[in-house]
């Protein structure tokens, strides 16, 4: 016959056991429950109440490589406009040399910031553009998708950000950009990026980039105006946007872009 | 179109260093220990008894250690809590905290009670603030007659069976970080994942075998041939497997010749030359795979089988440091542009240099060791016969 099994435990192990094992579950649940994270807070914040329509806009840019110079404005305005540390880039300009020979040269030395000193190329160039580069503001954000504690997310207009006060300086996203237009600032150990001047265009100003072009190669407007440039541009041209088989439906949109283009 | 170098001007950075190499080095140990006291616990492969709790305190000194090296990387180690407090669902990281702490806890669990009975007998040799410690770590239970051991095991089993598939995820989680970024073709495959499970799976299990080998022939765990056997022949095996993930991996890469191959190819053929196809795939893999090999085609005996496992057991350990190596840091030698290079040269005293590494590669091995000093107990059988008489010879076949 069995014998029957009798375990005799003290009641106060039990209770304990008990206990922990309600509060671990507690926690769990309150770690899972939904909630807006404190970067997207800020969008409710009082001081922005009485900026009319700031929240109702949706922010594209376009780039005309056709029109760009290469002479490194944007990159110095950018610098001056966001203090980005020396070596470090919110936005910068390639240039793009293709030979006879079947060469392509591109280089970009200081990000453009200096402009371009002439190069030597082997054989004859065919042909040579300018190309700037800044953070596209995905829709299907690889970066933001990958920000283990929501630092990384995406504005209501469509400008991807990232809270400083939050992040972790983990640098996935920056492995995650596929753009290579984020960075960890070696002065605050947090990821930084272009912001497309989120101070300046919620006040209705245009990011310093676009303001000081001097051939209108940066255009920035917003998608919810029937009037503005890039709508237009982007419905009525044929505009391309960088990696477009990686699906991370970019809003910077190109004209003009070569297939030698990285 | 032949392009000459270039690479991103933010790209001059290595963003991930060596701790984010340590890490699932750790933590690969961490798994391949734990899968060992699973085939004996959850599977009764009885060959593995000796080494069965044993390589839960290794899974568990190398687990509580295995955050030190993230916490070292991140930029704000202070917002650490961060990433369970408010963490992104849809990040592959947001996941870690519950991942981590529910194998730290199943872990945990599974020690408390496989233990036990060890911990009560250093209690109650134990006096003044050792055994009020001790005895708070048992809940101030210190039965121990036959029916409270049944309900150890019968815990000890499910406690297992649950931490199978934790550790698995866990382990293999690391390579899901990396697989998933399309932003790099070196590490997005979906084979990262397994290629980072099995590895881990190998490394375990060396470390076991190197630390078995070490504590059985000295005295301090119950030597078996049998169980230095099964651990060789799983080591075999997981190696086998590994390789065959690495050929595919690399071969479909080759065939299927994309872009991604271009960038991979050259990364491989320079500035990986050296540490990929000698340290790793060399001198790592293949000697330990010949190595193992040898031992069972040739039917070595008890000395010479013991000491080709120890030589092959440290080889496997390079080369999966090695792996991890050559993942983690060559998949940021290259621009994603595709189509620049540079370099990467750790220091020995930065903050994430190479003393620190070694540092936390070692660390969990002294836990190791201050875990099983401070609880008096010698990672034995379940037995108390063995532990009175350690060193003895269980294998009555062996000559």
């Amino acid at each position: 016959m069995k014998k029957k099994r009798v375990v005799k435990r003290p009641k106060s192990r039990r209770e304990f056991l008990k206990y922990a094992a309600s509060g671990m579950a507690g926690m769990l649940i309150v770690t899972l429950m939904p909630k807006p994270s404190w970067a997207q807070r800020i969008h409710q914040i009082e001081e922005m109440k009485h900026v009319p329509d700031w929240m109702d806009h949706y922010y594209a840019y376009v780039v005309d490589t056709t029109k760009c110079i290469g002479c490194g404005a944007c990159v110095r305005a950018c610098k001056r406009e966001n203090n980005t540390p020396d070596g470090y880039f919110r936005t910068w300009v390639e240039r793009y040399q293709i030979t006879d020979t079947g060469h392509v040269y591109i280089d970009s030395p200081n990000g453009g910031h200096e402009s371009f000193p002439p190069k030597d190329v082997e054989g004859n160039v065919l042909k040579g553009f300018f190309v700037p580069k800044l953070c596209n503001h995905c829709r299907n954000t690889p970066c933001t998708q990958v920000c283990p504690v929501n630092a990384s997310y995406e504005t209501p207009q469509g400008v991807v950000l990232v809270d400083k006060e939050i992040c972790i300086g983990c640098g996935y996203c920056v492995q995650a950009c596929p753009y290579d237009t984020r960075y960890i600032d070696p002065r605050t150990h947090t990821a930084d990026k272009c912001t497309w001047c989120y101070h300046r265009i919620t006040k209705g100003l245009a990011p310093a980039c676009v303001t000081v072009c001097p051939t209108k190669a940066r255009i920035f407007g917003d998608l919810k105006e029937k009037k503005s440039e890039v709508r237009e541009i982007i419905e009525s041209q044929r505009v391309m946007v960088l990696k477009p088989e990686l699906n991370t439906e970019p809003y910077c949109f190109y004209i003009g872009l070569d297939r030698a283009v990285r | 179109m032949i392009y000459t170098e270039f690479s991103f001007p933010n790209d001059s950075h290595i963003i991930w260093s060596l701790m984010i190499v340590t890490y699932p080095f750790i933590s690969g140990i961490m798994a391949g220990a734990f899968s060992i006291a699973a085939l004996y616990f959850v599977f009764g492969m009885e060959n593995l008894k000796p080494v069965s709790r044993f390589s839960l305190l290794v899974s568990f000194s190398f687990l509580v250690c295995a955050t030190l090296p993230l916490l070292n990387h991140l930029g704000h180690p202070e917002r650490a809590l961060n990433v369970i407090i408010m963490p992104n669902h849809r990040s592959a990281i947001g996941g870690f905290g519950y991942i981590y702490n529910i194998f730290l806890v199943i872990l945990a669990l599974t020690l408390w009670f496989s233990y036990r009975e060890d911990v009560i007998r250093a209690a109650e040799a134990a006096g003044g603030l050792k055994k009020k410690i001790l005895t708070f770590m048992l809940l101030w239970n210190l039965g121990k007659d036959d029916d409270t051991r049944d309900v150890d095991r019968r815990l000890v089993f499910i406690l297992t069976a649950i931490g199978i598939p934790s550790m698995a995820v866990l382990s293999g989680y690391v390579g899901f970080l990396f697989g998933s970024l399309k932003s790099n073709p070196w590490w997005s495959t979906p084979l990262m994942p397994f290629v980072f499970f099995v590895s881990g799976i190998m490394s375990g299990l060396a470390l076991v075998l190197l630390l078995y080998l070490y504590l059985g022939w000295y005295g301090y765990l119950e030597k078996s041939y049998k169980c230095l056997r099964t651990l060789s022949a799983l080591l075999w095996f997981s190696t086998a497997l590994y390789i065959i993930l690495e050929g595919v991996e690399l071969l479909y890469f080759y065939y299927e010749s994309s872009d991604a191959w271009f960038v991979i190819s050259t990364l491989l053929l320079t500035k990986l030359k050296y540490s990929f196809f000698v340290l790793q795939l060399g001198i790592g893999l293949g000697v330990a795979f010949i190595l193992l090999s040898a031992m069972f085609a040739l039917k070595l005996e008890e000395p010479s089988f013991a000491k080709m496992a120890a030589v092959a057991s440290i080889y496997i350990l390079f080369e999966v440091w090695m792996m991890r190596w050559n993942i983690v840091i060559g998949g940021q030698l290259f621009s994603k542009s595709y189509v620049g290079f540079r370099d990467f040269h750790p220091g020995w005293m930065e903050k994430e240099g190479i003393l620190v590494a070694i540092i936390f590669t070692v660390l969990p091995l002294v836990v190791l060791f201050m875990v099983t000093r401070f609880l008096g107990v010698r990672p034995s059988g379940d037995e108390s016969a063995q532990i009175d008489n350690p060193g003895v010879n269980t294998d009555e076949e062996l000559p």
